[in-house]
């Protein structure tokens, strides 16, 4: 390992949690205010900084210097733990994202990835499934009822989408017959008869069906968010972490897991990086051929592909705060049928059909 | 092979001083004005009542019991999976097997009104 | 460089793992086990075996723990429950009995020669490998944990499933 690498190491890492905190953190919390604004006909955020762009700020600034109250009864240990664990799930599962394509630099070939693992998608899975770590333990910490209840419903909900999630994956694994992100994005690029991207969701829309419903489950969000049902909870198993930054650390864990889910969705069922048809190395001799040089050229194809990436990305965002706003609250006891008895059995079906049809072909 | 997980390292390392930092940090950035009422725990503002220390219901370990079998099965599944193409109409049969046992016990549980939440 | 991110990692594993048996908050010993159980996947990582590495952090962290978290929560031990320290002569007798226990390890480890040091080849401890040993070689082992899963399922709902 030569220290060129290892600084390019670094350098991707800080571009990731950038990424994390701006586009995932900052951009994410803005923007779901203001759709949300939008959808019920109010304003939204409008006083801080021009049109309410800097609200974020001034947000994170008011839980820095607020009171960090710890509650006589709560395990004082695990209630300075448990958001620890939040933050870095949140953070840690960023690490096998690709956003882009390999691309050569001055001989050395690049991605703006921070490890290209041959076990890439387990590894998300494994990081994701701290998360049920991080809800339970804040839940018994805060050494409340409400937030008790919240944290065991809500890991109860985890681990049984964590199931229907993982069997759902298993007929793109069929497929493109690799672990490694990039290997997965790269089996979607032929055109099926001509004009149809052999994404995931088209040769296997059930399991999208069930991934996507999952990764609402997992990240909490409506109509899964039963664990702070405001109405019934008051804010589930943040109910203690009323203030200071460990209230602002499950905040914007909450922004990244959406981020990340949404990468993961745009990886494995709508081509990744990938403009349908266009091969990375098509991109980067269109560029040359306009005149570019060749690091130029492939400078403007990373730009190019970051942003099909992210624009791709900024949709299942969007997706998760229009769901918020259009569809009811599930009960538990709803919840738990469907996630055991409705997407279990039909995410096996999925795996066997999909193995009959890979036969029979 | 190892240059491979290097970053992952790293990055563990990062996170965890961000994590710890920041709740740290924060701990100590704000002011200390505490009173008996405001280290109680929220009870909708009345005198929290009784333990919250109580034992909960067994469908909760029920759940995670089912949750650990069925996560093993997936794990069998994942190497399965990148293969299948190779192994064929074996490797279909075989995994039809594993499947068939598994959902007797699925089919079992369900009867059993395990499932059910109440 | 290796080397010494072993020496790293099995330290912190040993060290987690004395601090499971120590800590008197069951929970609290719990979450040392997950940080054992982490140093342990460093160490498969090191290993080449990524796929196993993987696994152990998805099934033992990710699934066993919790369930053990649960369980923890579930019987709620108050301290009286958990009992008085254990008297000092039983401790004594704890860490003699595992220094001799340890003696007995090490003199078995001692009979394997060391080996040289194997190249593997980039294919090694990947799923693709293991699939390959696993759905060929080793079927019958294979298709029966599907029948040790089966028994735990039905365990699991006996046990806690009230009987009408």
């Amino acid at each position: 390992m030569d220290w060129i690498g290892l600084g390019i190491i670094v350098a991707k890492i800080v571009f990731f949690l950038l990424v994390g905190f701006t586009a995932a953190g900052y951009v994410m919390n803005l923007a779901e205010r203001k759709i949300s604004a939008f959808m019920q006909d109010r304003l939204g955020p409008n006083r801080v900084g021009f049109w309410g762009l800097l609200q974020p700020v001034a947000d994170i600034i008011k839980l820095f210097f607020k009171e960090d109250v710890v509650t006589d009864r709560a395990s004082k240990v695990i209630y300075f733990v448990a958001p620890m664990i939040i933050a870095f799930t949140a953070l840690s599962a960023l690490a096998v994202i690709p956003l882009t394509d390999v691309l050569t630099f001055f001989g050395r070939g690049m991605a703006i990835q921070i490890a290209n693992l041959n076990v890439g998608i387990l590894f998300i899975f494994a990081i994701a499934s701290l998360g049920t770590y991080g809800a339970v333990l804040s839940g018994w910490a805060g050494n409340s009822k409400y937030s008790f209840l919240g944290g065991l419903r809500s890991s109860a909900q985890m681990i049984s989408y964590e199931v229907s999630m993982g069997l759902s994956i298993i007929g793109i694994l069929m497929i493109f017959e690799s672990l490694r992100l990039n290997d997965i994005i790269l089996g979607q690029s032929p055109l099926l008869w001509g004009f149809l991207p052999k994404w995931g969701i088209v040769v296997q829309p059930l399991a999208f069906i069930i991934f996507l419903t999952a990764a609402f489950a997992e990240t909490n969000r409506v109509p899964f968010d039963l664990q702070e049902a405001d109405a019934e909870l008051v804010a589930g198993f943040h109910t203690e972490f009323s203030n200071s930054m460990k209230f602002g650390m499950f905040f914007m864990a909450e922004y990244i897991n959406m981020f990340t889910s949404s990468a993961v969705i745009v990886i494995l069922f709508f081509g990744g990086w990938q403009i349908p048809g266009i091969s990375t190395a098509e991109i980067v001799s269109f560029f040359i051929s306009l005149g570019a040089s060749e690091f130029f050229a492939s400078l403007f194809t990373i730009l190019l592909q970051l942003g099909v990436t992210f624009a791709k990305i900024a949709f299942f965002m969007f997706l998760f705060v229009w769901v918020r706003w259009t569809i009811p609250r599930f009960r538990y006891d709803q919840l738990m049928n469907l996630g055991w008895k409705g997407l279990l059995p039909l995410a096996i079906l999925n795996i066997l059909a999909t193995g009959l049809v890979m036969v029979i072909i | 092979m190892l240059n491979e997980y290097l970053p992952i390292l790293i990055l563990f390392i990062i996170n965890i001083a961000f994590a710890v930092g920041i709740i740290i940090f924060s701990h100590f950035l704000g002011p200390r004005k505490s009173s008996a009422e405001k280290l109680s725990p929220y009870e909708s503002g009345v005198p929290p009542v009784g333990d919250t220390r109580i034992r909960f219901s067994v469908k909760f370990y029920l759940i995670a019991m089912l949750f650990i079998v069925f996560d093993i099965e997936v794990v069998f599944m994942y190497p399965w999976a990148v293969i299948f193409k190779k192994l064929g109409l074996f490797g279909f049969v075989e995994m039809f097997v594993f499947i068939g046992i598994l959902l007797i016990g699925y089919v079992y549980v369900w009867k059993k009104g395990a499932l059910k939440w109440e | 460089m290796e080397t010494m991110l072993f020496y790293f990692f099995a330290f912190v594993a040993v060290a987690t793992a004395l601090l499971v048996i120590t800590r008197r908050n069951p929970i609290h010993s719990a979450l040392w086990l997950v940080l054992c159980f982490f140093s342990l996947a460093a160490v498969y990582v090191l290993l080449s075996a990524h796929f196993i590495a993987i696994i152990q952090i998805m099934v033992y962290v990710g699934a066993i723990m919790v369930l053990v978290l649960f369980v923890i929560m579930l019987l709620n031990l108050s301290e009286k429950e958990l009992g008085d320290a254990k008297p000092t002569v039983l401790k004594f007798c704890g860490v003699i009995l595992s220094g001799i226990f340890m003696v007995l390890l090490a003199d078995g480890v001692k009979v394997l020669a060391p080996q040289a040091a194997v190249s593997v080849d980039e294919k090694f401890g990947t799923a693709e490998m293991l699939g390959r040993l696993l759905f060929t070689d080793y079927l019958l082992p294979f298709e029966i944990a599907s029948l040790l899963l089966l028994t735990a399922m039905i365990g699991a709902v006996v046990l806690a499933k009230k009987r009408r």
